[in-house]
Order: C-alpha cells, then sequence, then structure tokens
C-alpha cells in the first residue's frame, strides 16, 4: 500500500481524475451539452465540486488516522489546491456572467445577498491558503503557526455548506448532505481534540517547544 | 422565421427533441466521480430509451391572439426540459424526465364557490370553450430567469363568465392536481401539496390571464402543466399553476403555497417587478433562456400598460 501511495504515477492519476470533471464540463459545453440555463449549470457544478473537494481534503487526516496510512497526506495539499481551482471557475463564473465583470456590482451583491457574502468569504479564505500551500511557506511561518492559519479551511468548507444552504428554494436534502459529511469530518477532529485535552492533566507552566511536524492536524 | 412557418411544420420540428440527452451523460460522469449511489441512478437514465415520448399532438384551429410579443420565442427544448413542477422534482431536468407517465386523460375541473352556476368541466368540454388563440408571452420566473412561450388557450374571463360569479367573488382560488402515487418526487418537494394559487378577481378577468392548453401549436407536455393551467404574464412564474382542477370563487384572499412555506419572500401578488428584490436575491435583471448575460427586467415584466391600472394607489413595495 505505501509504495502505492509514493508512487510518482499514483500522483499523477489523482491529479489527472481530479480534472475530469472540468473535462466532462468542457466536453458538454462544446456539445451543447450544458442544457438550457449553461451558465446555471457551470455555477452548480464548480459550486458542487468545491464542495466535494473540500470534504475529500478534509477528510485525508481522519482516514490516514483510522487507516493508519500517514503517507495519504501527500495528497493533501493537491486536493486542496483542486477545491480552490473549482471555487477560481465557480466565482469566475459568477462574476463574469452574473456581474458582467463589475467589481462594484459585486461588492453590492457580496454586502447585501448573506448568501453571496458567505459563499465570498469561503472562497477568500481559501486563497491564503492556497498561495502558503508550498514547503517554503510551511517553513518561512513554521509549522505552528502554518497549522493555525490552515485551520481556516473548516470556517470555509462551513461557510460553502451554508452559502449553498441559503441559496435553494424549500428541497434542502442536497446542502444537508453537504452539511452532514461536512459536519462529520469536523466533529471527528473536535472530539480528537476533547480527547487530547482530557489527556492533558494541567496546562504546563513553560511550555516547551515542541517539534514542528508539518503533516500532523 | 417561427411566425412564418408553412401550417404543417410544428415548432417542434424545429429542435430535435434528443439533444438534451447529451445533458444526461454528462450528469452521469458526474456520477462515477461522485460516487456510486448517484452513479447508479444516472446509470438507470442511460439506458432508458433514447428518444422521449411527449404525448403532445397538435391542436387545429389556433387563431393568432393578441398581446403577442415579437420577441424571439425560446426554443421548444428549453422550455421542456427546464422546469420547475416541484410535484416531478426539484431540479430543473426533473419533470422532463418524471412526468412522462403522468395520466392527464380523463381530466376535469372542478369550478365552484361564490357562483351561480358552479358546474365541473371536462377536457374536452373546456377545450370547446372559445376559439384557441396562440399568444406569445414572455414567461419570468421568480428565480431571475425568463422564456418566451407561444402559449395555446384563452383568456381565463371566458370561463369565469360561464359560471357567472356572485357579487361575493373577490377572489379567485386554484388547485393544482396531486396524487403521491403519480408524483412521488413531491414528498421531498419541500413545500405543501397540493399546490394551491389565488388571483384577486379584477386580476383573473383580465384579458391578459390566460388559461393555457397548450404551446407552441400543441397541447401541453406534461412537464410544462399539462393538461390545463393558468399563465400570468405579468406576475413571477410561480403564480401560473399547472395542471389545474379546481377554481373556487372565494370571499376572501385565498393561501398560496409559496406565501405558505415563506411568506417574507413569496407574497401573494407576486407581480415582476426590477425594484422590489427577492430578500435573498436582485430582481433587477434576469437571463433570458439561450443568452448569456443578463438583461434588466421589466416592470410588471413589459405589461405595465394593460396591468399597471389593476395597481394604482397600492404600495407595491408593501404587497409585493
Amino acid at each position: 500500500m505505501n509504495s502505492i501511495l509514493t508512487s510518482k504515477w499514483t500522483k499523477v492519476a489523482v491529479f489527472v481524475s481530479c480534472l475530469v470533471p472540468l473535462g466532462i464540463l468542457l466536453r458538454e459545453g462544446f456539445t451543447g451539452g450544458l442544457g438550457a440555463n449553461p451558465v446555471e449549470f457551470i455555477e452548480h457544478a464548480t459550486g458542487d465540486w468545491t464542495i466535494r473537494f473540500l470534504a475529500i481534503t478534509l477528510a485525508i487526516t481522519p482516514v490516514r488516522k483510522m487507516l493508519n496510512l500517514p503517507l495519504l497526506v501527500r495528497y493533501r495539499r493537491m486536493l486542496g489546491l483542486f477545491a480552490f481551482f473549482y471555487v477560481c471557475l465557480h466565482f469566475s463564473t459568477y462574476l463574469i456572467f452574473d456581474q458582467m465583470l463589475s467589481l462594484s456590482g459585486m461588492w453590492q451583491d457580496v454586502m447585501k445577498r448573506r448568501y453571496i457574502t458567505l459563499g465570498f468569504l469561503g472562497f477568500v479564505l481559501l486563497a491564503p491558503l492556497a498561495v502558503t500551500s508550498t514547503a517554503g511557506w510551511i517553513r518561512r511561518l513554521g509549522g505552528r503557526r502554518w497549522r493555525r492559519l490552515h485551520q481556516a479551511i473548516y470556517v470555509s468548507a462551513v461557510a460553502g455548506v451554508i452559502h449553498y444552504y441559503w441559496l435553494v428554494k424549500s428541497d434542502i436534502r442536497q446542502p444537508l448532505l453537504y452539511a452532514g459529511i461536512i459536519g462529520g469530518l469536523l466533529g471527528w477532529r473536535l472530539l480528537v481534540w476533547l480527547g487530547e485535552r482530557r489527556r492533558e492533566p494541567a496546562p504546563r507552566p513553560l511550555r516547551s517547544k515542541e517539534p514542528s511536524t508539518v503533516v500532523t492536524d | 422565421m417561427l411566425f412564418k412557418r408553412s401550417p404543417d411544420l410544428k415548432y417542434s420540428d424545429v429542435t430535435p427533441r434528443d439533444v438534451y440527452l447529451n445533458r444526461r451523460k454528462f450528469l452521469y460522469g458526474l456520477g462515477i466521480a461522485g460516487g456510486a449511489a448517484l452513479a447508479g441512478k444516472r446509470l438507470a437514465d442511460m439506458i432508458s430509451p433514447a428518444t422521449q415520448v411527449l404525448a403532445s399532438s397538435k391542436l387545429d384551429g389556433v387563431v393568432k391572439g393578441k398581446f403577442n410579443t415579437d420577441e424571439k420565442v425560446t426554443p421548444i427544448q428549453s422550455v421542456t426540459t427546464y422546469n420547475n413542477y416541484y410535484e416531478f422534482g426539484t431540479e430543473k431536468e426533473d419533470p422532463s424526465r418524471n412526468s412522462k407517465k403522468f395520466v392527464t386523460s380523463p381530466w376535469a375541473v372542478a369550478v365552484e364557490g361564490e357562483v351561480k352556476k358552479p358546474r365541473t368541466f371536462t377536457m374536452d368540454e373546456i377545450l370547446k370553450l372559445a376559439p384557441l388563440e396562440e399568444r406569445i408571452y414572455r414567461h419570468r420566473c421568480v428565480e431571475a430567469w425568463s422564456i418566451v412561450v407561444p402559449w395555446v388557450g384563452f383568456s381565463f374571463s371566458v370561463l369565469a363568465n360561464l359560471v357567472e360569479p356572485t357579487p361575493n367573488a373577490h377572489f379567485v382560488a386554484f388547485q393544482s392536481y396531486f396524487d403521491i402515487k403519480q408524483e412521488p418526487w413531491g414528498r421531498y418537494a419541500g413545500i405543501q401539496l397540493p399546490y394551491v394559487e389565488g388571483l384577486r378577481m379584477d386580476e383573473a378577468m383580465h384579458p391578459l390571464a390566460l388559461l393555457g392548453v397548450g404551446m407552441y401549436g400543441e397541447t401541453l407536455p406534461n412537464q410544462d402543466g399539462a393538461p390545463v393551467r393558468m399563465v400570468i404574464p405579468w406576475k413571477y412564474g410561480f403564480k401560473s399553476i399547472k395542471s389545474l382542477v379546481k377554481i373556487r370563487f372565494v370571499k376572501d384572499q385565498p393561501p398560496t403555497t409559496w406565501n405558505m412555506m415563506q411568506a417574507n419572500e413569496y407574497g401573494f401578488f407576486s407581480n415582476v417587478n426590477p425594484t422590489v428584490d427577492h430578500p435573498r436575491w436582485s430582481q433587477a435583471k434576469e437571463r433570458r433562456l439561450g443568452e448569456l448575460f443578463k438583461r434588466p427586467t421589466l416592470m410588471f415584466n413589459g405589461y405595465a400598460d394593460q396591468v399597471a391600472s389593476l395597481y394604482n394607489g397600492m404600495n407595491l413595495k408593501k404587497y409585493y
């Protein structure tokens, strides 16, 4: 299993799979397969894939701990970057076709419509994470600070789900499904955190420097 | 041009009906990547027959009606695959998929309440109440998309006058067909069914208010509200109730489905109004299906000259 996870080809395969949703969108776009309202179709598809990639990224840590596959972390950055990639497509479609590239129009929308506010927040929060996803930035920030910064993905994922929930008119099954998945993944972290806190007897007066390991959170 | 067609060329001849199947393939692709459960559902769609069976048949003796817009008619393919009809599912493409077996014959519409001559009309009787007119109307959904549809029907007032409403009839309440066996998707609609709608008496009697029995020269497809529906072109689409089974003339303002669901978002009047936003999104613009960018929304959906006088002296921000 570990040899599969460390193989360069696995990484290539995961990378290509992550591009499949975009490939299908492009193919259907050129063959008229996006239905009667292509802009809405693209907005919904790229929004869905953003939440899905956020969920997959957030699933890496629980899965690697539960299945004892620490090497899975090698894929976390790529998956997170794909979440950012799809949210960029999502946001650009909105900015170009709904706002006709008007930044003032977009800003009015962000300030006035709460589901846009949250969607925008989720998008903006991911940008610094994408920028600081490199090894250089991890070194520069230090493991502890880098980890703290990258916990912003929790806020982003929750914002994304509420953004979706506030958009639908009456059938809330799909946003609730995503809320359940994201909630489960964050709930698992909460339980782990509570468990660790209970195990630690009392706050140490002088905190010794912990070795900064980037691959845990 | 669609309107200068030869008499035996139907709208449905203009656009192939199976083009939209490409979209299913896309959804199927999403299913593969997204999860096995979804993929299973999409797979069922994939292996279903490629040709869509529509029960629509040509309507004879249709004359050109008044109030036609000369804007470009939306392709029938869009109007039959992009629907809000929550009894058949809440995704836009659900109604075209799920309504194929919907039974619309025999059909009857009960007309009752504050009328001197309550009666039930069979579908055959309705089709013979008045000459069928083609009326090309703009149709603006509350979700900020719009279409232009050549409806077939006649003014609702024709039917109303036949039953002779009493002076107590101040409103008209409409009810859609609902049968959980035929429309099991309604369980997940998130709105109370059967769907109910209502109009003030003067709105219902306005000549623009259409009792629709067809579109594009043919009977209504199931997903568009077969076999008989209302079309109120100056109001948001959800006011134009589909698959009508009951009409009740009443004294007091009747409850309406979306208003019951969320009163601050969907008012009783729900006139198209670019200056009054939906609490969650702007109504200033709309996307005409077939166009990429949005266009400005017109007051009363462009029918202000005909209907604005119905609302003289009314605060349209309060009575949205």
